[in-house]
């Protein structure tokens, strides 16, 4: 299993038709991105490491390496939870609010889209997704990028003016890898849907 | 050379096709997808649609014949196949979807019966093009391949 190189972004892509994963799929590909595919709300939060109401539980398996998500497109209307459900969740979790996320619905539906938008969703695209729209993706991946770095550099900051007086928070940052500093992880050998 | 004579009727039935209001410029999209490194992308896409689409007509077979009608399970399904109809460029699968749901919508059951009626016909219309299309694709594909051994 490959690892992902420094310049390819990782895209999670979430619908319950087996259709549409495959289109989308490739759409990514065609457009570079490394992509992983589930066919729900529920397996994208379990491969991002969040379970039902839990953060961060702990992955059993030791052998795996983790692969990184710089973006989640989810489809609107899937069974059980939807995918405004999904975006809810994945920003209220402090380890990954900072993830963008695209929502994709068939329905042009206008307080759909603003309810999505103000949840906190950079975009909403019309299916059927179109090469071009992969386009506007980017931006969107390197503002995400962009966030995680500079929260890196400001703990990084911290920890030099504060080294002298609070040896604690310096313990805690070696000790452990906090939420904010790192980019939830996938673990690569889970089967793709 | 016999297999230019192949691709030549090849574009003619998919142009044909897009004339007739059969498909539309979503299918295009499908066609960009596939390339050198994905030959039978479109061919993928076609053979998973028609799977698709029986298993749901099937579905809403029964549902129809209940007593009862349960538009609410109707309407869920119809959404499934305009989806995917939409999402492959089926373009008069997909409108006799959206006349579906608004049976649907309404609880009128002759309206659905007859609507689900048209939805069949016009996806049997589709798929027979379709098998010749896919048939054509692998004689070409057999040609070049000879070609190349």
């Amino acid at each position: 299993m490959a690892v992902a190189t420094e310049t390819q972004f990782h895209v999670l892509a979430v619908d319950d038709s087996l259709l549409d994963r495959m289109l989308i799929e490739r759409l990514l590909k065609t457009s570079s991105y490394q992509v992983t595919t589930v066919d729900s709300g529920s397996k994208a939060l379990q491969i991002l490491g969040l379970q039902d109401d839990q953060t961060n539980s702990p992955f059993v398996s030791s052998d795996q390496h983790d692969v990184e998500v710089n973006l989640i497109i989810t489809d609107y209307c899937m069974p059980e939870m939807t995918g405004y459900d999904l975006l809810k969740k994945i920003k209220e979790s402090s380890s990954l609010k900072d993830i963008p996320v695209v929502i994709m619905s068939s329905e042009n539906v206008p307080s759909r889209i603003n309810r999505c938008l103000e949840e906190g969703a950079e975009e909403f695209f019309l299916k059927p997704v179109q090469l071009s729209d992969m386009n506007r993706l980017k931006p969107h991946i390197l503002k995400g990028k962009y966030k995680e770095q500079h929260q890196q550099q400001v703990l990084q900051d911290d920890s030099i003016t504060s080294s002298n007086k609070n040896s604690n928070k310096r313990k805690a940052m070696d000790d452990e890898i906090s939420p904010e500093m790192t980019r939830p992880r996938l673990t690569s050998s889970l089967t793709v849907l | 050379m016999a297999a230019t004579a192949l691709k030549e009727q090849l574009n003619g039935l998919v142009n044909s096709m897009f004339a007739e209001g059969l498909l539309d410029e979503q299918f295009q999209q499908l066609q960009m997808l596939q390339d050198g490194s994905n030959p039978g992308f479109v061919a993928e896409v076609v053979t998973l649609f028609c799977e698709d689409s029986e298993r749901i007509l099937a579905d809403l077979t029964k549902l129809m014949d209940q007593a009862v009608v349960d538009y609410s399970k109707v309407d869920a399904y119809v959404h499934q196949l305009k989806g995917s109809s939409s999402s492959v460029g089926t373009q008069n699968v997909k409108l006799a979807c959206i006349q579906f749901r608004q049976f649907c919508e309404e609880n009128n059951q002759e309206g659905c019966m007859r609507a689900l009626n048209v939805v069949k016909h016009e996806y049997y219309h589709l798929r027979s093009k379709f098998e010749t299309m896919l048939q054509l694709e692998n004689r070409i594909q057999a040609y070049e391949t000879k070609q190349q051994n």
